[in-house]
């Protein structure tokens, strides 16, 4: 009766590992009933997870499109949805739609650039997917750096993925940061956009920022110091949504809808915008 | 065209109700609202609708799907059904338009098939406006009440109903409907038409006009000090949001029945502080910016998008039923004012 599907239609999806990553952030991993990958994606995109009677909520999708078994989210607990799925245990079907939203221009603009990664707290989460899709086609880009920054040590996500993986990769360098000292860490101390500064970049690389908005802010004042252009940074926005699909209305920001038009954005597009997000 | 005398208006809606379900415009307590015509049930003589004729294809609340959860399983119940084919009698020609701006979202890709499987479905047998308010200027966004769009587009004068039909869906109907119509040589409905247009000229907001506005304009209108005064007094009732045609924001929710679990979409508001709230923060945290955005949205945001089409029809429900007295018309002649000559 009805051969079209409808957007608002979810897929089923299982959880077959749940990761504890930090005291308040689990990583998930979902496939179909019949253990496949729900649907393809691209680095930035997310996708709706819903529990049924609780509600849907949006996430980036961690796990990078080169991964063709299954799809991760990192999801923070801070509300109904994401209390839900922290109680989750392996096994716990739920449903998922997507993808949503615009990539990282991946294949075009960030071909043969040195890129700087820049991360907050779960803010890795979008990024990671990025960031693991470089490392994948690692020759189409040149230099990477990764600089992630946490309250605490056991607030980093991905933490054993970084050190095991990413530190050890050629031409990757990883700058960790915490924001107090802490017993047993010896890296750096104090917040991501001192630590940018000190750290002290050259221009001639691509920078993408994610993480609360005062990091935000403070981090991209930084970059401007350094001598960055707002067309060489990029970030991801978070608007309350419940379509994804540029319909509900309720992301729309200017004549942009963030779950259609975003949630990438590079700062010279969202100086067109209203300052409404 | 086809000629019915209106002593025989019953019979003509029994025809057609003997072949779709007819929904027609007919008086109640609360003014003019649609319901579905049965026999006895006679046809408002109010210029419009209370609530608007989107209620048809984006109902106030409907049930997207169910689910039932069994342990840790989960199944999707896909509630969809093929709606009927249906007949909506005497929508204004601002109603008709508002069809056209609804379509821009709902049948953008990813096409909603809810809306689509409604609209598909639907035959709109619109109706000239006979006697235009004061609070009308459908006018302002080119549209002409003497001559609205749909199916097949009537006519009514005292004594009788003209009906043309617009499509090859209205032509089928009036084919079907033609042992109890005549045909007729149009002048009665021409002479309705200069009527009706003499009649616009002389209404208050017919100079109104939207040239200032478009896609464009988000620099010059976004930080407008008029907006502090405009917004003042809005009480973020949202009933505004409500009785408008074009607007379509909505809010996905579930429902545990007990037997199983209901996902619904419900209309919601850009003019609710929960509108745009979230744990990281609140992007509109004050009325100024909810109310902002909902006349943005329909006089800037929407028409850059939308070739130039402008999210408002000039119905004038906002005018009639805003509770300070607030509305789009009052904005769009405040906004950068000094400019305006004709209003
Ligand atoms: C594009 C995008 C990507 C995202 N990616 C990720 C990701 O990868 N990982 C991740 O963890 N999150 C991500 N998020 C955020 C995630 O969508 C939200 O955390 C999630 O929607 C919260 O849902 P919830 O039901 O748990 O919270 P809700 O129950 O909706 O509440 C969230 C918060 O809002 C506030 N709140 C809500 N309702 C009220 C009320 N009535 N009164 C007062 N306060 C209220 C509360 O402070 C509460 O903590 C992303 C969001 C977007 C838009
Ligand atoms: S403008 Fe009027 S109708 Fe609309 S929300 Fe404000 S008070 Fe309510
Ligand atoms: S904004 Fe007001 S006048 Fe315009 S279409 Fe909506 S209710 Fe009608
Ligand atoms: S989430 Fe519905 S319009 Fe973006």
């Amino acid at each position: 009766m009805f051969e079209l599907n409808d957007p608002l239609i979810p897929v089923i999806g299982e959880v077959t590992d749940i990761r504890i990553d930090t005291p308040d952030i689990k990583t998930f991993r979902v496939v179909t009933p019949d253990g496949k990958k729900a649907f393809a994606h691209r680095p930035g995109q997310c996708a709706m997870l819903s529990m049924p009677g609780v509600g849907e909520a949006m996430f980036s999708i961690t796990s990078s499109p080169t991964n063709t078994e299954y799809m991760e989210f990192s999801i923070k607990k801070c509300g109904c949805v994401t209390e839900w799925l922290h109680s989750m245990e392996v096994g716990q079907q739920i449903t998922i739609r997507g993808p949503y939203g615009k990539p990282f221009p991946v294949d075009d603009e960030f071909v043969g650039k040195n890129l700087l990664f820049i991360a907050g707290g779960v803010g890795l989460a979008p990024l990671r997917s990025v960031i693991n899709y470089c490392r994948h086609y690692r020759d189409r880009y040149g230099k990477i750096d990764i600089v992630y920054g946490s309250r605490s040590k056991d607030d980093l996500l991905d933490y054993n993925e970084i050190i095991s993986e990413w530190a050890n990769d050629a031409g990757v360098n990883v700058h960790l940061t915490i924001d107090r000292e802490q017993e047993g860490w010896d890296g750096h101390v104090g917040f991501v956009p001192n630590y940018v500064k000190e750290l002290g970049f050259d221009t001639d690389k691509i920078a993408v920022l994610c993480g609360p908005p005062i990091m935000i802010k403070f981090t991209l004042n930084g970059l401007y110091e350094l001598g960055f252009d707002k067309t060489q940074i990029y970030t991801t926005l978070e608007l309350r949504m419940k379509c994804g699909i540029g319909k509900c209305g309720r992301c729309n920001v200017g004549s942009k809808y963030v779950c259609k038009d975003g949630p990438v954005f590079r700062f010279d597009q969202l100086d067109e915008l209203p300052d409404e997000y | 065209m086809r000629k019915i005398s209106l002593d025989r208006i019953n019979d003509l809606f029994a025809a057609i109700a003997a072949e779709f379900r007819l929904y027609l415009p007919v008086d109640t307590n609360g003014g003019a609202r649609y319901e579905e015509w049965a026999e006895g049930k006679i046809l408002s003589d109010e210029l419009n609708t209370v609530r608007s004729a989107k209620d048809f294809f984006f109902p106030q609340t409907e049930n997207l799907m169910d689910f039932k959860t069994e342990g840790k399983k989960i199944e999707i119940v896909d509630t969809r059904s093929e709606t009927e084919d249906f007949v909506i009698f005497g929508v204004k020609a601002c109603d008709v338009r508002s069809f056209d701006v609804l379509d821009r979202v709902f049948l953008a890709e990813p096409q909603d098939s809810f809306y689509k499987n409604r609209r598909e479905h639907s035959l709109i047998l619109s109706m000239a406006c006979a006697k235009p308010h004061e609070t009308c200027f459908c006018t302002t966004f080119g549209i002409d009440p003497s001559a609205p769009m749909g199916d097949i587009v009537c006519y009514k004068t005292e004594d009788a109903l003209y009906m043309d039909a617009k499509t090859e869906k209205g032509a089928a109907l009036l084919k079907k409907i033609e042992s109890i119509t005549v045909e007729d040589n149009g002048e009665a409905a021409e002479k309705q038409k200069k009527v009706i247009r003499e009649r616009l000229e002389k209404l208050p907001l017919h100079n109104l006009t939207a040239d200032r506005f478009g896609g464009d304009k988000t620099a010059e209108f976004f930080k407008a000090p008029e907006w502090k005064e405009l917004s003042a007094s809005c009480l973020g009732c949202g009933t505004c949001t409500f009785v408008c045609p074009t607007c379509q924001c909505y809010d996905i929710k579930d429902f545990n029945t007990g037997h199983g679990i209901k996902r619904f979409r419900c209309w919601d508001s850009c003019m609710y502080s929960e509108f745009t709230k979230m744990s990281a923060g609140q992007p509109r945290l004050t009325q100024l910016e909810r109310f902002r955005q909902r006349f943005m949205h329909k006089l800037v945001y929407f028409p850059a998008n939308n070739d130039g089409m402008f999210a408002c029809v000039g119905c004038g429900r906002c005018l009639s039923k805003c509770p300070i007295q607030m509305n789009i018309v009052k904005v769009m002649k405040t906004l950068g004012k000094g400019e305006e000559k004709n209003v």
